[in-house]
């Protein structure tokens, strides 16, 4: 007989979440620590010689003002890593409460709220956040993670809504409900749990999005970080004007964003399966 | 219908009315579905009114009311000396524990994402039954008394079959201690021999707790065996009530007789006419004018007065009966 924790454990390795895990925990550990030992991200130790290419003193090469690409790369993980975390935690609490709220009242909240939600939909995001910045100047890195947030949840609150229609009707509600359970409850207990699938997805698709949509922004120069601090987004653009003949300014950080939304992706896919009580 | 013998009802409903309004594409175009048009029954403590219907007839809709699971309509449901349909918010939410509601469909009954101890105990801790620490104590208790291991709490619905779920389920209404059940077919969906097994258990139940039941059934094999007295339902009424064992061996309603001669006989040698009603039911929607068995009605007697005259209940034999020419 295979118990409940050995058969998670097995569907974790079978599904590649533990990979996913690892990659994604060395790369945050790298970002934390990475910075103490590597050389000063905005130092230009040989600014006349222009972008190196990679070397055993520059492993990742130099871009063209110099820079050591590996240490721009991690410290940039910092930055980018951080604003993804807190920008999509942001946009999923968004998504879940407006979600829930109109797929579990209905009626004319529900007419509102979605009717909104179509509104902003129809808005393209980057026209959304540029409309945004205009408005406030320049932005610091909070209220841009902020801006990116709270414009990232309308389609979560759609996906959200959506599930709970479907798990509304279901017998089990009624029961909680014939038990006298508070609306709080009920959404709280038997909603909530059930829509964490969709959740996940939604989770995993916005770490890419956010990380992209902070690269095009800072290549804007828009929001979020200024030169010199690094992020992964503004270290391809930057290298964008050198890409023929510096092509490893752009392309590590670029590495680094496919390997972290990749890990990203494996762990929602493999917390989706495991929070299923029918796959544990 | 309350027989002489009988306690004094528990539960006591007067012409419950449910009609949806229903919207048509423009929102001038509503129109009305009267799913259940008037329904007066008692149940006495401690004991179980069968109530049997094709799919359709209104049999869940007079359930959900009498719970307040929806609105009615019309009508009256008094609980002892409450009147249900007048309880809100917290006054409704404390009475719930009273009235409890097993489900037909033992997978979707059950939270997947919750474990089969916190299901059971979800009541207990919502009405505080019993001290937050006791819980679990409860919990093992509940499960022994529908026949389920201790060691179930700290499973998921999933790792159970249909009849165990069904066990579960009976188990999260009876936490809360409740005087009245609705069954809502609670075992259609079951294999015959888990079937028996189930009912067994609900009167098992029924006789060591007092409880009394409404058991919604659409065939009547089922209701025999835990109903003291049946109502039999057709689109929105009651067409026939009356003692089980007189709807059972004496029907005076042609629809009765029809339902009736769909249960198998269990002995071969006994000749007995099957009747296979034609047609389907009618929407409820359009409900026939009349009588609103007319359209599929096979008695002879059958005239001009059942397509305009609506039946009432009157006491035909030992059974009350909605039909003009039921003597006959």
């Amino acid at each position: 007989m295979i118990t409940r924790t050995e058969a998670s454990f097995h569907h974790w390795r079978r599904s590649g979440g533990w990979l996913g895990v690892v990659v994604l925990v060395g790369m945050i550990a790298v970002a934390l620590v990475g910075p103490l030992a590597l050389p000063d991200p905005a130092s230009q130790p040989d600014i006349v010689a222009g972008a190196q290419p990679p070397s055993l003193a520059h492993p990742f090469g130099t871009d063209e003002l110099s820079r050591d690409v590996l240490s721009r790369v991690v410290s940039g993980a910092r930055i980018s890593l951080a604003i993804a975390a807190l920008a999509v935690t942001l946009s999923l609490v968004l998504g879940a409460t407006f979600g829930l709220v109109a797929g579990y009242w209905g009626g004319w909240v529900d007419a509102v709220l979605m009717r909104l939600v179509d509104g902003a939909l129809a808005i393209p995001r980057l026209f959304l956040l540029l409309l945004l910045v205009t408005v406030w100047d320049h932005l610091t890195i909070v209220p841009f993670v902020l801006v990116i947030g709270a414009t990232g949840w309308f389609g979560t609150s759609r996906l959200v809504r959506a599930e709970v229609l479907r798990i509304k009707s279901e017998p089990f509600i009624q029961a909680a409900q014939a038990l006298g359970a508070k609306p709080a409850r009920i959404v709280r207990r038997h909603l909530l749990p059930n829509t964490a699938g969709p959740l996940l997805v939604a989770a995993t698709l916005g770490v890419g999005n956010v990380i992209l949509l902070e690269a095009g922004l800072s290549f804007l120069g828009v929001g979020g970080v200024r030169p010199p601090t690094p992020s992964w987004g503004r270290m391809i653009f930057e290298g964008k004007s050198v890409l023929a003949t510096a092509p490893w300014a752009s392309i590590f950080p670029g590495v680094a964003i496919v390997v972290t939304v990749l890990a990203v992706n494996l762990i929602g896919e493999a917390l989706r399966d495991h929070l299923d009580p029918k796959n544990a | 219908m309350t027989a002489p013998s009988s306690p004094p009802p528990l539960v006591r409903v007067r012409d419950l009315v449910k009609h949806y309004q229903r919207r048509g594409v423009l929102r001038a175009s509503t129109e009305r579905v009267r799913a259940v048009d008037g329904v007066s029954f008692t149940i006495p403590t401690g004991e179980t009114l069968g109530l049997v219907g094709e799919s359709g007839c209104g049999k869940t809709t007079v359930a959900r009311t009498v719970l307040r699971l929806e609105e009615a309509t019309s009508g009256s449901v008094r609980f002892g000396e409450v009147d249900v349909l007048a309880l809100q918010g917290n006054d409704l939410r404390t009475f719930r524990r009273r009235m409890q509601i097993i489900f037909q469909d033992p997978y979707g009954s059950l939270n997947p994402r919750m474990r089969v101890g916190q299901a059971i105990g979800e009541g207990l801790r919502i009405h505080r039954v019993v001290p937050k620490r006791d819980v679990p104590e409860r919990v093992a208790t509940l499960l022994a008394e529908v026949g389920l291991d201790a060691s179930a709490a700290r499973r998921y619905p999933h790792e159970f079959s249909g009849g165990q779920r069904q066990r579960i389920g009976i188990a999260r209404s009876l936490a809360v201690e409740p005087d009245f059940i609705v069954c809502d077919e609670p075992v259609s969906a079951l294999d015959v021999s888990v079937q028996a097994q189930v009912i067994n258990l609900l009167t098992d139940l029924q006789n060591r707790r007092g409880l009394s039941y409404l058991f919604i059934a659409h065939d009547l094999a089922v209701i025999r065996q835990v109903a003291q007295h049946t109502a039999v339902m057709y689109l929105g009424h009651f067409v026939e009530t009356g003692p089980t064992t007189e709807i059972l061996s004496r029907p005076h309603h042609p629809y009765t007789q029809a339902l009736l001669s769909a249960v198998p006989e269990p002995d071969p040698s006994s000749q007995r006419l099957r009747i296979v009603l034609s047609g389907d039911l009618p929407s409820p929607a359009h409900p026939p004018a009349g009588c609103p068995f007319h359209t599929r009605c096979f008695h002879p007697l059958k005239d001009g007065r059942c397509f305009t005259e609506r039946p009432t209940l009157r006491p035909v034999g030992a059974t009350e009966t909605a039909c003009h020419y039921a003597e006959d």
